[in-house]
């Protein structure tokens, strides 16, 4: 294993120096750097060139060039990292360091809804195979496919943004969307629920007017002008969520971990009141991250309580509501924001914004006067259509490959030897079929992964955000080859990364596959 | 081929298998493939569409190749060309809400307008024909997709073929090559050679994007050739004296066609999407020439006021990649051996009858 390792560790290193060689001395190829200077009508261009040949080394031929900086990173291995200026004068090293959380934040939450929804609803699709419902979602995902992501970026910014400001104004339902949404909602719930026809009917009657009786009632008290949780919804919705995720996770003819599940919606309402003394004005990153742990550890305890014998499976359930009932909470406190976020004279009313990555103005109220809630929940405003479009991108993938996988495992053997052990349904889809089918999907998201901080060029250009994605861009143009290299290397590095722990994962999961055993 | 016709050897039991065999029976696999294919509904329907934007597309805007000092064109039947200046339209009766250059297009046919009229994508700012550009962008990115399409596949084939058939330290060499170019982000290669040869045409931009867009197909060649190179067939041919080239070509790529076909096939939507997200960020096609994706970047703001300026070019994006979906689907269930058909109720009622 240890020889695998260093092995495949040798040839990822030999490939990024080659790449790394390869791109350098193609952007010099590429362009001049002192070309708009050359034409430009400077009295002083003469200085500037010099200064500019000075200060980017242009004297020294690429290939040479490559080397010292290549040798700049090599002494990174002793603490000494040297990644150039930038054209701008900017360290790179700062610039990066600088675009890297951007990009994190605008890709980390767009990945992982995929991830979730593409699964899930990729999962239903391959129980109801042939349905209607699956046809629909391969058109919609092949459609989703299909889609360029600067063309979605505007559309959402024109319908998404603005007309959803605009409506805003005045929080009204039509009930001609009223009726459109109910029928929606009752389409998409009789495909996923399936059956016979009387229950399908049962199904669509009960979503529709579940669904339009909600937003009725929601637009009538006003909620859209004041949006706020509240704990009567914490209990409703925690509660439905509990017993579904008992169902999926344990079923719930397993008592211990109905009961387990419930408590933890019961200790989220108790805790409702006194953690608002907590999540104050000046809460910060430590106080939320002891706070997950602390709600981590209390899923564990009561699951541990709760179970007899096989505690594992409850603990899990347990600990799962838990998790979804702490970000109900804080979803909750975020909201209780709202109000005076969309008040600010900077917001005035128009909460979703077009574009940028913070609202400028409220970043300087909040240097004088900081508010964690109104910062997060500025930020979190500003994320929402980047995040839509990545996720409308990456969502078709996972819906595909999680529904061919789940249907290729669905046809094994052990699957019918699973069903005639007499054992149920929701263990054999869970535990035996839905597990060895997400094997493969591991190899898909290391590299989706990977691609998070390289990937969104476009995403970053349409919305505004000076992230990776436009460090990559500006470089490019510019011919800027610091900070164009800056940028690869930790691109590529990361890319031959999830190469080779993809493949590690897959031995680790898969005992049929070894690695290290020869080639 | 062996196990691709299991299915038909195996003895015909009861119920499905005997209706599903009764099917593929006496039939080559070409013809197999041809008739799942054609079944395919989604797949048939994506590829009339296609076939027709195509034809429509280079019968109206032409054929343009080369450069911009060096023009090879062909016109086509549209009268406007992408620089042709013609008034621009506006003001009451003629535009609402004060737009500028809006569409003649009308499709209700009981208007008295009905038809295409003169601008029936309406204008750009200055007055340019937007059919006539969005026809043009149109064709540039259906002929980057043909050759990236073309070249990856070409290139894929031959090195995926000659890895996994020759194995040893060519097979090494030629699969580090590929971990190489898959670490670069297609983007940045893009970008990088958009920049540089973005300026020579579409063509040039096409091979060069090609050059880059193999890696994937190389793997999966490989991969199938792999485990094709150990079968009895392979060893028969090499028994019988046939000579590598004639084993690669004639014996074990004809079982690797349908990987291929369908991997291409895909990656030629890819490929659209690549074209018009460079040519988006202006480093694809450049301007005096269109691209889809360009004319995109160059409206996107005016989409709140003249909507058709963006709808049109994506309208087209969209059905492209679309149908080149479809079709991609279709061909790998077609190609799929173990694919079967559902068997309907219809079909028991006929396999019944006919039985009697």
């Amino acid at each position: 294993m240890l020889t695998y390792l260093s092995r495949r560790i040798a040839q990822l290193l030999v490939i990024l120096l080659a790449s790394s060689f390869f791109v350098y001395n193609l952007e010099a190829i590429a362009g001049d750097p002192l070309e708009e200077i050359k034409l430009s009508s400077d009295p002083k261009k003469f200085q500037t060139m010099q200064a500019l040949i000075r200060q980017l080394d242009l004297n020294t031929p690429p290939p040479i060039r490559f080397f010292k900086w290549l040798g700049g990173i090599v002494s990174g291995l002793w603490g000494n990292l040297q990644m150039g200026d930038a054209r701008t004068g900017q360290s790179v090293a700062e610039a990066i360091g600088n675009a890297i959380p951007t990009t994190i934040r605008l890709v980390l939450a767009a990945t992982i809804l995929a991830i979730v929804l593409g699964i899930t609803i990729g999962v239903i699709t391959a129980l109801r195979q042939y349905s209607r419902f699956d046809y629909a979602v391969t058109f919609v995902s092949f459609l989703f496919f299909s889609l360029p992501i600067f063309w979605v970026a505007v559309l959402l910014k024109q319908y998404l943004s603005i007309g959803f400001n605009d409506w805003l104004a005045n929080p009204v339902i039509d009930p001609v969307w009223l009726i459109g949404i109910g029928i929606v909602s009752a389409i998409f719930w009789a495909g996923v629920i399936g059956g016979d026809l009387r229950r399908i009917a049962i199904v669509s009657a009960s979503a529709f007017s579940s669904s339009t009786l909600l937003l009725w009632a929601l637009s009538s008290i006003d909620w859209f002008r004041n949006p706020v949780l509240g704990p009567v919804f914490i209990g409703v919705a925690g509660l439905a969520t509990a017993l579904l995720i008992t169902t999926a996770s344990t079923g719930l003819a397993n008592k211990p971990a109905r009961n387990a599940s419930i408590t933890m919606v019961l200790v989220g309402l108790a805790i409702y009141y006194p953690i608002q003394q907590v999540l104050t004005k000046n809460v910060n990153g430590w106080i939320l991250v002891g706070l997950a742990v602390a709600t981590v550890i209390v899923g564990l305890i009561a699951g541990f309580l709760w179970a007899k014998e096989d505690r594992a499976p409850v603990m899990r359930t347990s600990t799962i509501t838990a998790v979804v009932i702490a970000g109900m909470i804080l979803l909750d406190r975020l909201m209780q924001e709202w109000n005076v976020y969309v008040a600010n004279d900077f917001v005035s009313y128009r909460p979703i914004p077009t574009i940028g990555q913070t609202n400028d103005m409220i970043a300087l109220q909040l240097d004088e006067e900081p508010d964690f809630w109104l910062g997060s929940l500025d930020s979190a405003l500003h994320i929402i259509l980047p995040t839509i479009a990545l996720t409308i991108i990456s969502f078709a993938g996972y819906v595909r490959y999680t529904r061919g996988n789940l249907l290729e495992v669905l046809n094994m053997d052990y699957i019918r030897t699973a069903r005639a052990k007499g054992l149920t349904e929701r263990t054999v889809i869970m535990r035996h079929a839905f597990r060895n089918s997400l094997i493969p999907l591991t190899t898909l998201m290391a590299w989706d992964f990977a691609g998070i901080l390289g990937g969104a060029i476009i995403t970053e250009s349409v919305f505004g955000w000076t992230g990776m994605g436009t460090l990559f861009r500006v470089a490019i143009v510019s011919f800027d080859l610091n900070l164009l290299m800056g940028t690869f290397i930790i691109t590529a590095t990361l890319a031959v990364s999830a190469n080779l722990i993809s493949d590690l994962l897959y031995s680790a999961l898969d005992p049929r596959i070894r690695v290290g055993t020869g080639e | 081929m062996t196990d691709k016709n299991e299915t038909s050897t195996e003895v015909a039991g009861s119920g499905e298998n005997a209706i599903a065999n009764k099917e593929i029976e006496g039939l080559s696999q070409g013809q197999l493939v041809r008739k799942r294919f054609v079944r395919h509904r989604g797949a048939m329907i994506a590829l009339v569409t296609l076939i027709f934007i195509v034809l429509f597309t280079y019968s109206a805007s032409g054929l343009h190749l080369g450069t911009e000092k060096q023009p090879i064109s062909i016109p086509g039947w549209w009268h406007y060309g992408i620089t042709d200046l013609s008034d621009l339209r506006y003001g009451d009766g003629v535009c609402d809400d004060g737009a500028t250059g809006c569409p003649t297009l009308q499709l209700n046919p009981f208007a008295p307008e009905f038809g295409l009229g003169d601008h029936p994508f309406g204008q750009d700012d200055i007055g340019r024909d937007y059919f006539a550009l969005v026809m043009r962008g149109t064709e540039q990115s259906i002929m980057v997709m043909l050759i990236i399409g073309g070249m990856g596949g070409i290139i894929g084939t031959v090195v995926g073929a000659i890895a996994g058939y020759f194995r040893g330290r060519l097979d090494g060499f030629l699969m580090r090559l590929t971990d190489l170019i898959i670490t670069i982000p297609a983007i940045i290669i893009g970008a990088v050679i958009g920049y540089k040869v973005g300026n020579l045409g579409v063509v040039v931009l096409g091979l060069y994007l090609g050059l880059f867009s193999w890696t994937g197909l190389a793997r999966l060649v490989r991969g199938e050739f792999l485990s094709l190179r150990e079968r009895e067939f392979v060893d028969a041919a090499r028994v019988a004296g046939a000579s590598n080239k004639r084993i690669i070509f004639k014996h074990i790529l004809p079982n690797a066609v349908g990987i291929i076909i369908v991997s291409v096939t895909l990656s030629m939507s890819g490929a659209i999407l690549l074209e018009t997200g460079l040519s988006f960020l202006g480093f694809g096609v450049v301007a005096p020439d269109v691209s889809l994706g360009s004319l995109i970047s160059t409206y996107q703001d005016s989409f709140a006021t003249r909507p058709w300026l963006f709808w049109w070019p994506g309208l087209f994006i969209i059905s492209i990649a679309l149908c080149i979906n479809f079709i991609g689907d279709g061909l790998r269930d077609a190609f799929d051996p173990r694919q079967r058909r559902r068997i309907t109720k219809k079909d028991r009622q006929r396999a019944v009858t006919a039985g009697n």
